[in-house]
């Protein structure tokens, strides 16, 4: 990351910075967060560690948003404690969790559709040459750079004078990647960056995942597709209606005990139950409850159940 | 634990980096000239084109310099307020209170400086100091609040419009400022602000200048500057743009402090070349600030236009303006002929966001 000499600061502070390899870079302790008096999140534990993808699954409305806006600056904690490098934080803007390295990519991707691909690329953290009164934007340098860390990340455009609104979803989605990898990210947070892509657009956002991970980057997978999360993921996490359900690493939790989970088990059953009131609704192929949970109910180490 | 093999592969292949410059292939590039048509600044330079021939054919004294140099001279008091406006415009506001803003500060000025006896360059300072102010609290309004610009900058024009006339009246028991050309410093702001000197044996009123002397700073800080780009991004999407670390906030007030010095700045010319400040007047300027900035090709939603369209939207306002007179029509028919520019324009803006953004 030696490139981004110039384009702002996130460069700087990873240079002068090289925390311990094997702890978190990211650490949430009994966090927790209240909109007047709804509680949407509360004791999260959550630890991100370099060279990890940690899947954060739930359901709409499990609070995984509320999350992704804590740690990413747009939102503050009122419970509990956020840590980056073990020192507790309060970040108050996105700019703030960005100078310490935590870039995230939204599910609205955060870029402006009718601005060219290269402008976007650089949004916020310009590089710009001369000085003051004629200080201006290094147009050639820009240009150049971001098509060599499109190219770098596989992503092939024609123009990057084409307003970023005419790419497809996918293509845009690694372009938000490529960006947040570029300006020095050590966390990467990415909010479902598979939900509007195909199949084969998601293999690629995927890949691009993979990537990160392979650079070295911490990074938080927020989904609510359990085969997404299994095929990259080396820890999860499940989110459900505000607290955390499930918090097992990859070896300690199969895709079918993350699927149950993730489908709300018991709640299943439940459902199965009331279905079996309706005339036409055939329960008899469904799963019994004790199926539902079994796995659940013998709790290896490391997974801790609420 | 088949998932886990299927991941394998995906995890070592990271992206390959292609050799060389390999391209995409699938985008074809259009020819020049549709690409230069889905400017707006180049359709809008075309329409000011056919205003302009329509007028030098049905209107002869037009085909004469000095008329050119009162058409150019109406354009620049027009286009001084919409360079600003446009760009706040782009920013994705707007501001309805820019026309009386005009007046306000041309009071201010005028009046601080006689009933006080100061020099007019204290009036001068004031009044820009105002003008600011009026800008500031416009943005900082609509940044705070998440109110539509619409409705704040609506209640800034209904209070200036009314504060002008009140205070007028207050202060000089009439419905006008008081002559201030014997005062001190008045020779000298007028030098600066409403001069004119002779090209080619034509009269040429120094407003053209800044009119075009602004458009150049603001199309260069458009496109070559940070503030420019944020100034797109602001408009585009303002959301996208707070997530990556743009200063929204300081965006947005800034733009609207920028009209306030638009407006200041031809209040001012307004008052040195004249004397003297009519309190009612400014009412309906706003709209065609906006609208020249509209039909400069400036997206009403924000995120999308240039510097330069609306000076082709300005002159095309004040050929018409001018136009009009010089074919010895009725003047009545300037809003109608604004009105009907205007629908063009937005039609036009609407088919080239509908382009750009298509996937």
């Amino acid at each position: 990351m030696t490139s981004t000499n110039g384009t702002g600061t996130h460069g700087a502070v990873l240079m002068d910075k090289v925390p311990d390899k094997d702890a978190p870079l990211v650490e949430l302790r009994n966090a927790g967060k209240s909109y007047g008096n709804i509680r949407a999140l509360y004791e999260v534990d959550l630890k991100v560690f370099p060279r990890q993808v940690t899947c954060v699954l739930g359901d709409n409305g499990a609070g995984k948003s509320t999350l992704i806006k804590i740690i990413s600056g747009l939102h503050q904690h009122t419970e509990g404690e956020f840590l980056v490098d073990g020192e507790p934080v309060r970040f108050s803007t996105p700019r703030e969790a960005l100078d310490r390295g935590i870039a995230t990519v939204y599910q609205d991707l955060a870029v402006v559709p009718l601005m060219p691909v290269w402008r976007n690329f650089f949004l916020g953290s310009e590089m710009t040459k001369g000085p003051w009164p004629i200080r201006r934007l290094d147009i050639e340098r820009m240009k150049k750079t971001a098509d060599e860390e499109l190219r770098n990340m596989g992503i092939v455009l024609d123009d990057l004078e084409q307003p970023i609104g005419t790419l497809s979803g996918g293509q845009r989605q690694c372009v938000a990647i490529a960006r947040a990898v570029y300006f020095g990210a050590r966390v990467l947070i990415l909010d479902e960056p598979t939900a509007a892509l195909g199949v084969k657009q998601s293999g690629v956002v995927l890949k691009y995942i993979a990537a990160a991970r392979e650079r070295g980057l911490g990074v938080i997978f927020i989904t609510h597709n359990p085969h997404h999360a299994y095929m990259v993921g080396d820890h999860f996490s499940v989110l459900r209606l505000g607290t955390m359900e499930l918090n097992a690493s990859r070896d300690d939790v199969s895709l079918e005990e993350l699927t149950n989970h993730m489908a709300g088990g018991t709640e299943l059953a439940a459902l199965k139950h009331e279905l079996a009131q309706v005339r036409g609704v055939d329960v008899e192929e469904l799963p019994e409850e004790e199926d539902l949970t079994a796995p659940v109910a013998t709790p290896s180490e490391g997974k801790t159940l609420k | 634990m088949s998932m886990a093999q299927q991941a394998e592969p995906a995890v070592t292949t990271p992206p390959a980096s292609g050799p060389g410059k390999e391209t995409d292939g699938r985008t074809a590039e259009r020819p020049l000239a549709l690409r230069l048509l889905a400017r707006p600044e180049v359709g809008v330079f075309l329409g000011a084109v056919a205003v302009y021939v329509f007028f030098l054919i049905s209107a002869p004294p037009v085909r004469d310099g000095s008329s050119m140099a009162n058409i150019l001279y109406q354009s620049s008091t027009i286009g001084i307020v919409t360079i600003p406006v446009a760009l706040l415009m782009i920013g994705g506001e707007f501001d309805l209170s820019s026309g009386v803003a005009v007046i306000s500060s041309a009071l201010t000025a005028s009046m601080l400086s006689y009933q006080l006896t100061l020099n007019v360059w204290a009036g001068v300072i004031v009044a820009l100091l105002v003008s600011l102010a009026v800008g500031f609290f416009n943005g900082w309004m609509v940044v705070k609040t998440g109110l539509p610009s619409f409705l704040v900058t609506l209640g800034t024009f209904l209070i200036l419009q009314g504060a002008n006339l009140a205070v007028t009246r207050l202060v000089t028991g009439d419905v006008a400022t008081d002559n201030i050309s014997d005062m001190d410093g008045f020779d000298q702001a007028k030098s600066i602000f409403a001069s004119s000197f002779e090209v080619g044996g034509v009269n040429v009123k120094i407003t053209i200048v800044y009119w075009l002397v602004f458009a150049a700073i603001a199309t260069w800080v458009l496109l070559r500057t940070k503030y420019g780009n944020w100034i797109f991004a602001v408009g585009g999407n303002k959301d996208s743009a707070r997530a990556v670390g743009v200063p929204v906030n300081f965006t947005k007030i800034s733009l609207f402090m920028l009209v306030g010095f638009g407006a200041w700045f031809l209040g001012m010319h307004q008052l040195f070349s004249f004397n003297t400040v009519q309190s009612g007047e400014g009412v309906g300027s706003e709209l065609i600030y906006i609208s020249a900035a509209v039909i400069g090709g400036c997206l009403l939603t924000g995120g999308a236009g240039s510097a330069i369209g609306p000076v082709f939207g300005a002159f095309m306002f004040g050929m018409v303006q001018q136009g009009i007179v010089y074919a010895g029509w009725n003047a009545d028919w300037f809003r109608a002929f604004l009105g009907v520019m205007l629908l063009g324009a937005v039609l036009i803006n609407l088919w080239v966001s509908r382009t750009a953004t298509r996937r």
